[in-house]
């Protein structure tokens, strides 16, 4: 029988929420397509993450649990994937659109003879075709694209789907892996992180979203205190990442992360279209913004005209006091 | 180190309203800063190449401008598809000897973020993607790239394949010096016929609309009392 596999990204040795909502849209369509549905981790604790992907409906579940794949390094992953890509034969990879997704599929689709769908906001099956809608145009528009070809890679933004739960009896499959590091032709030297890099934004329920209208380090600290008054994780414009006040992992949008919480608040961001295509999907958003023709208006459920420096102490005292 | 960077024509997406006004993709011009001023101590080659139609020639000017040494117009219809685009670069680039190959982390049209990955693929190189920094190390190239979690530097063994992000640095505008010579250097142009799309794009629509939302205006205590309001009443978020 075909199936469907879920390449699962992982990160402190959980399925990415991210992964789960990509499983739980291709059980559904492997259920409508008599398909089966199949499940991909790669890493030395893959064996342990097998009970976590069966409780999400896949019934194999093919690991590879090689030390090598611990850090994301791209040669042994496209050859981990290459290998469970050839026992499986799916017709269709899903998986959610992380860095690491977004780094191999197309070099692996080049490998395996796939046809890529990357970071779609939909996907379907219907008769011989794949097809899906993807936002294009800095997310302005949203173009349906489709392919019949025999083999397809689907990336998911994170947010398009609810994650579930559907438990299936399930057994892990352990897929042979020999990788040469001589031919690697790269080495990875280390890897840098700052405060707050570990933290998921695609996981959260909450975002706190700086912009360049948060311009020190007071500003900083009144933004930190409404995520911690609100459980949220924190965001930030690609303005305010290049003076160097947040990460460059928190940065959202085009060119960086795509989110969509429960409630984003965008607090001294103008909103450009490079920076609205990573969060209008956002269910609830306020915006505080001193420039009331900020184009981030446009875009939010609740827009508070005014300077934040005023406005945050009053919101955090207010939202402490009734979040109690 | 000899660079060819991998440069494509995008409607400029930030205009309200499309006019048919094309521009080089931010990214692409980003790889070409980077392999400008990786450059600049030796001197040596930073060249272009582009896949596209006949209108194309003004982003290569463009580039040129920036003070590329001389480009390489594959001349096709419109490419879109970033199989069809890898597969011709790949042609291209198996006829010529450079250590580094750059390209934009993304299209930024498209978004789709393959041509890159897929020409390595082809071309059997090494490489990295979503690179913020570079550095020449030897004969080897140092790569930084975000990742999911912090920035992972990597060394690349040359030759190789890097995409670049636009947080690597800010493009330079190009002079008016740069412009009067962009227009004695050489462009090759190059008949070419586009592969076969792998994905077919249709429809294009407008994404659902949100609902209209409400803009708070007076006092700040005022503001803040109703949005916290409505924060627990309306949306049910708090
Ligand atoms: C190819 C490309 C990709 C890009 N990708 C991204 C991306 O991924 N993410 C991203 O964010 N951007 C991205 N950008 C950049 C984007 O175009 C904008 O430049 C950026 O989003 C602006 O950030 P900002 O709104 O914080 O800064 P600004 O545009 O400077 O806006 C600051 C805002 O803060 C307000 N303000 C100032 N002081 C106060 C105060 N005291 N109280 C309240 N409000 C105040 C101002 O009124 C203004 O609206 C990209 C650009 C390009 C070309
Ligand atoms: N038509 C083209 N000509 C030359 N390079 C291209 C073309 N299309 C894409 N590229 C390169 O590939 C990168 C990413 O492409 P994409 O897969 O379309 O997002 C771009 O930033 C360019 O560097």
């Amino acid at each position: 029988m075909s199936s469907i596999l879920v390449f699962c990204s992982v990160q402190e040795n959980r399925i990415k929420r991210s992964s789960l909502e990509v499983m739980s849209r291709a059980r559904q369509l492997a259920t409508e397509n008599g398909l089966s549905l199949g499940a991909a981790i790669l890493g030395s604790h893959a064996s342990s993450l097998v009970s976590e992907a069966t409780a999400h409906g896949a019934s194999q579940v093919f690991t590879v649990s090689d030390p090598v794949l611990d850090a994301h390094v791209n040669a042994p992953v496209i050859a981990a994937l290459e290998g469970i890509l050839t026992t499986v034969q799916p017709r269709l990879m899903v998986a959610a659109s992380t860095e690491s997704v977004k780094d191999v599929l197309g070099a692996l689709a080049v490998r395996t003879d796939a046809a890529v769908l990357p970071d779609v906001a939909s996907f379907d099956l219907a008769g011989d075709s794949v097809v899906c809608e993807r936002p294009v145009m800095a997310a302005k528009k949203l173009a349906a694209t489709h392919t019949t070809h025999p083999l397809v890679f689907v990336s998911v933004r994170s947010g398009s789907y609810e994650a579930s739960e559907a438990p299936v009896d399930g057994e892990e499959v352990a897929v042979p892996f020999h990788f040469d590091p001589a031919t690697l032709g790269a080495t990875l030297k280390e890897i840098v992180t700052q405060a707050g890099d570990t933290v998921d934004l695609s996981e959260a329920r909450v975002v706190v979203a700086a912009g360049r209208g948060v311009r020190d380090e007071a500003g900083r600290a009144l933004v930190q205190q409404l995520a911690d008054i609100t459980g949220a994780a924190i965001g930030a414009s690609r303005a305010v990442v290049e003076t160097g006040l947040f990460p460059a992992t928190a940065q959202i949008g085009q060119t960086g992360k795509v989110v969509s919480p429960d409630l984003y608040f965008a607090i001294g961001i103008s909103g450009a279209v490079q920076h609205t295509a990573g969060m209008a999907n956002s269910r609830i958003i306020v915006a505080i913004n001193k420039d009331p023709d900020a184009p981030i208006f446009d875009v939010a459920t609740y827009g508070l005209v005014g300077d934040c420096f005023t406005i945050l102490p009053l919101l955090n005292a207010a939202l402490r006091e009734a979040m109690a | 180190m000899k660079f060819c960077v991998c440069i494509k024509q995008v409607p400029d997406v930030q205009a309200t309203v499309q006019t048919g006004r094309m521009v080089l993709n931010a990214y692409d011009a980003s790889a070409v800063e980077e392999a400008l001023v990786l450059n600049e101590p030796t001197g040596d080659p930073v060249d272009l190449v582009l896949v596209g139609g006949p209108g194309a020639t003004e982003t290569i000017r463009k580039a040129l401008a920036m003070g590329a040494t001389g480009a390489t117009h594959l001349v096709t219809e419109d490419a879109t598809d970033s199989h069809a685009v890898a597969l011709l670069l790949s042609d291209h680039f198996s006829q010529a000897d450079y250590d580094v190959i750059l390209t934009g982390k993304q299209s930024q049209d498209s978004d789709a973020g393959l041509a890159g990955s897929m020409l390595a693929a082809r071309l059997n190189l090494p490489y990295a993607t979503n690179a913020v920094g570079l550095a020449i190390e030897g004969e080897k190239l140092i790569v930084t790239r975000q990742g999911d979690v912090g920035q992972e530097v990597i060394a690349l063994e040359t030759p190789c394949v890097v995409t670049c992000s636009n947080d690597m640095n800010n493009p330079r505008i190009p002079a008016l010096k740069g412009i009067m010579a962009a227009k004695r250097k050489p462009i090759t142009t190059v008949e070419a016929t586009l592969p076969e799309p792998r994905t077919v794009v249709g429809a294009t629509m407008d994404p659902p609309s949100r609902e209209p939302g409400v803009k708070l205006e007076g006092e700040p205590e005022e503001m803040v009392a109703d949005l916290v309001r409505r924060l627990d009443a309306e949306a049910g978020v708090i």
